[in-house]
């Protein structure tokens, strides 16, 4: 198939970036998106021009490293995928296709279609874990923990900290990811002693980098590639409303 | 130029003395430790921010060392470790089903076709049980049964069910948990985390591993970091290959540098090709996609028992349906009764490749066979299946376009794992003083293959505790902080690293970074792959240096070396591939033996052995040869333009019988 691409090109940081246009040719149709890239790539650098940059490296769905805006909508329009998953077959010879960053005010450019999410990170060192030291820990089933509540704690679990959830964020909001991190570690026991210290940290860090709130638009549950409830942010909500009434009244 | 240099002499693995369930506790008795108020004086640099990696700096900053821990992703929560699906072992007997941590230690040394060091397999099996625990601990959702009690299942070599699970998510799971321990340590400013930077090359002062040169992607600054020690948790080399299951970024390059600096390369031949992948379909391929091996505990493997039939599913004739219950080869469960569709991964591999060969596969390209779930379907229900797999069909389903829930999967044999690499000792150091190798990285574990839901296993036990116990041994006789950035040695890496990148960056040739990494890898997977032959790897050690003068002369990479260069960071990597390709055949070709992943077609059962006519085993099996083979191959580099120097190091087999392996 034949396809025609406007792609973001941005040299680094502070460069003002523009959309490029470039012709994909003969791209087989059982090819993923990412390969269809590489073929384009490979030609571009025959040609002694500048590939494009993309974040990738499992290609399998679970890194959460790949982050294109594909026609406008992170990880493409199909639900429940990330960027790698996005196979050729779904688009018809003779489209063109918009490919961006995943853009947000907390996820500056790097280059092309690369982003720092860094920010992501900072926001777990802040509280997003269990205190527990290695080589402390009791027997692994001394604590039984009802398996509807493991299974909605793994649910939340699932993020792959791609960054998606911001990027289809009007206000580029982080609450789906701090929310899924505070539901996976506040629905388990073990996560009880920590929970108030965390949710605070946690969102406290989210605002200072930058990210906006919330404004029930539900774009980040639509787009996630692991299909995250937006009821972790009414979670985390909840637990920070919990968590700062304690704090102000200590 | 001999096959193999000369011999030198044997290596001391450093295993300690007594029976082996009492070899690690009396260790860790007679270990040295460092007193709180000095290990904070004390720096160490891990490489790799997987399980192992990112257990380690986690743990080892717990204790009050000073860690920097690099990794070229953008996150330390994204190591290839987050790809494992299906599960971790541990012998914890939870299911009173006769585990034991002597039937884990055996199940892995049998499994690994006794090509593994006793001692270190042991250990792993004793710690295995805490993994857990702390996995537990930290929040690590495994799957639970009603009763809130864990849940368990069954994995291949194994007759009992020992394997931990989160969904088909085992190893996101786990990584999270070690990241999340790591971010922890990042917060209290115990670990300096890089990102995005790469390892290019080891600093050694005096013998000893004493720091590392590193590239920012992002910048493309190159920097030195000085230590007491290293420890480096890179993983395997699966991408030699080109295509494999690893993830894009996964590359050899911190362990093949720190081998021309003086780290033996141990049994680089020992590569995993596991059965359950997706199939190629074509040149424009990337990657391969792994199916779990725990598909293998509802699914069954089978082709038509015809040639023609084959040919009518290939060319869309018939399809599964149409083929009649008796005319149905489930090879596994025929050839391997007892252990079935569960049989290891390099025996189920080598099965579906010559099923192909006969001409008996099923994909378009003939190489592929059928993974049904139809009587499992029938026995469970959809539900029960959707709810063990559900994740795992509908993946499937994405990349084939077909559902597994109405058809066989297809699936075929792809490299997934290395059990080779860096050699080291009890303490997991290498021969090169100072530096430390764990995980996947090294070779210790595994033997000649490795069991399923064991790298999730190894990979914790060497990062959480393994390493913090040995450590020491080698840090109490180190004077903490004797080496800073200042000493010529640094300045001469740098040096290399920096003209390295000049002399690729100044090539301006024809041909992209690609067209040489798949030209090699088409190459190693034809004649170092499912099997080998004497004349096949002889040709490979022809053509490969030949690809690498190529490479050398005619590699086109644009931009410049400041900044994010992805087709630089490439070029390193491949051009790293391009020797260790090299050295991969050569340990090939020495081994003049057929054991696990290692299949050398002169070395096989045939009617005329005893262990075929007495039905022990079939022919067509792997043969070991003991007396000669016996031994680990660890390769020395001694210059670009001479053969590697082999050092052997015997494996003693005290607690297990060296036998012909059979699932029979």
């Amino acid at each position: 198939m034949n396809l025609t691409l406007k792609v973001w090109r941005q040299k680094h940081a502070n460069d003002r970036g523009t959309i490029e246009t470039y012709d994909a040719k003969s791209i087989p149709v059982e090819a993923s998106f990412l390969e269809m890239l590489d073929i384009v790539n490979e030609q571009i650098v025959q040609g002694g021009g500048e590939p494009i940059h993309f974040d990738h490296d499992c290609r399998e769905g679970i890194c959460g490293m790949c982050s294109l805006t594909i026609n406008g909508v992170p990880h493409s329009k199909e639900k429940g995928i990330t960027t790698c998953q996005v196979h050729m077959r779904k688009f018809k010879d003779g489209d063109t296709i918009w490919i961006e960053p995943f853009r947000g005010k907390a996820f500056p450019v790097v280059r092309d279609l690369v982003v720092d999410r860094s920010a992501f990170d900072r926001i777990v060192s802040a509280g997003g874990y269990i205190s527990v030291r290695t080589g402390s820990a009791e027997d692994a089933n001394s604590l039984p923990i009802a398996k509807d509540r493991a299974d909605s704690s793994f649910d939340a679990a699932a993020c792959i900290g791609c960054g998606a959830c911001v990027a289809a964020c009007k206000n580029a909001s982080a609450m789906l990811f701090v929310g899924a991190k505070a539901a996976h570690l506040n629905l388990l026991p073990q996560g009880q002693p920590e929970k108030d210290k965390r949710v605070l940290a946690m969102v406290r860090q989210m605002d200072s980098e930058g990210f906006g709130n919330c404004t029930n638009h539900y774009e980040c549950e639509a787009v996630c590639p692991k299909q995250i409830s937006a009821d972790v942010i009414s979670k985390l909500n909840r637990d920070y409303a919990v968590a700062s009434t304690k704090e102000a009244f200590k | 130029m001999a096959a193999n240099g000369s011999q030198k002499e044997t290596l001391n693995s450093s295993v300690p003395d007594g029976p082996i369930a009492e070899k690690w506790t009396n260790h860790k008795n007679n270990s040295k430790l460092i007193n709180p108020a000095n290990k904070r004086k004390y720096s160490i640099i891990v490489v790799g921010s997987g399980l192992a990696g990112g257990a380690a700096a986690a743990t080892l900053s717990e204790l009050g060392y000073q860690v920097k821990c690099f990794c070229y992703q953008d996150s330390p929560r994204r190591a290839h470790s987050i790809a494992a699906q299906g599960g971790i072992n541990a012998a914890k007997n939870y299911q009173n089903d006769g585990d034991s941590i002597y039937r884990l230690f055996y199940d892995t040394v049998k499994g690994g076709d006794f090509r593994s060091r006793e001692a270190n397999v042991h250990r792993l099996a004793e710690v295995s049980g805490n993994i857990i625990d702390q996995c537990v601990a930290q929040g690590v959702p495994f799957a639970r049964e009603y009763g809130g009690l864990l849940d368990n299942r069954s994995f291949g070599g194994a007759q009992v069910s020992r394997t931990f699970y989160a969904r088909g998510q085992t190893g996101q799971q786990l990584l999270i948990g070690a990241y999340q321990a790591l971010s922890k340590e990042v917060a209290k400013g115990g670990v300096e985390m890089h990102s995005r930077t790469e390892m290019m090359d080891l600093v050694v002062v005096d013998g000893h591993a004493k720091g590392i040169i590193v590239r920012d992607m992002v910048t493309g600054e190159i920097t030195r970091h000085a230590a007491d020690t290293v420890v480096l948790a890179t993983g395997g080399y699966g991408n030699v290959f080109f295509l494999s299951t690893n993830a894009m970024g996964c590359n050899v390059m911190a362990a093949y540098r720190a081998h021309k600096r003086g780290a033996y390369m141990a049994n680089p031949c020992y590569t995993q090709i596991h059965p359950t992948c997706i199939p190629v379909s074509g040149d424009y391929q990337s990657k391969l996609t792994l199916m779990s091996e725990s598909l293998r505990n509802d699914g069954r493997i089978w082709v038509p028992k015809s040639a023609e039939d084959a040919a009518a599913i290939r060319s869309g004739e018939k399809t599964a349906a149409d083929i009649p219950e008796e005319d149905r080869d489930y090879y596994l469960e025929r050839k391997y009764p007892s252990f079935g569709n569960l049989a290891p991964r390099d025996i189920s591999s080598r099965s579906a490749k010559e099923v192909c060969d006969e001409g008996r596969g099923v994909a378009s390209t003939g190489l592929g066979v059928f993974l049904d779930f139809r009587d499992a379907i029938e026995r469970l229900g959809e539900d029960t299946i959707r709810a063990r797999y559900g994740n795992l069909f509908q993946m499937y389903e994405k990349i084939q376009g077909s559902n597994p829930y109405k058809e066989p999967m297809m699936i075929y044999p792809a490299v997934h794992y290395t059990m080779g690499g860096l050699w080291v000792d009890y303490n997991l150091m290498s021969n090169l003083p100072g530096l430390h190798v764990l995980g996947e990285a090294n070779f210790s574990d595994h033997g000649a293959n490795r069991l399923g839901a064991s790298a999730l296993m190894q990979g914790l036990a060497d990062g959480y505790f393994v390493i913090p116990a040995t450590l020491p041994n080698y840090l109490a006789n180190q004077e903490p902080g004797s080496v800073t950035t200042e000493n010529e040695a640094f300045a001469e890496a740098e040096k290399a690293v920096t003209d390295r990148i000049d002399k690729l960056l100044s090539i301006q040739g024809e041909r992209t970074v690609d067209s040489f990494h798949r030209e090699l890898g088409l190459l190693v997977w034809d004649k170092c792959g499912m099997s080998r032959d004497k004349a096949g790897l002889e040709e490979a050690l022809e053509k490969i240096p030949k690809i690498r003068e190529e490479f050398w002369k005619n590699v086109r990479i644009p931009g410049t070396g400041e900044g994010l260069n992805a087709e630089l960071e490439k070029a390193g990597r491949v051009a790293d591939f391009l020797e260790f390709g090299e050295l991969m055949c050569r340990d090939a070709l020495n081994r003049e033996e057929s054991c696990g992943g290692h299949f050398r077609e002169e070395y096989q059962f045939t009617e005329k052995d005893d262990a075929v006519i007495s039905g022990y085993t079939n022919p067509g099996e792997a043969k070991r040869r003991d007396e000669e083979f016996s031994y680990v191959a660890a390769w020395e580099y001694t210059g670009d333009d001479s053969p590697p120097n082999l050092h052997k190091e015997e494996l003693i087999f005290e607690n297990v019988k060296q036998s012909v392996r059979s699932y029979k």
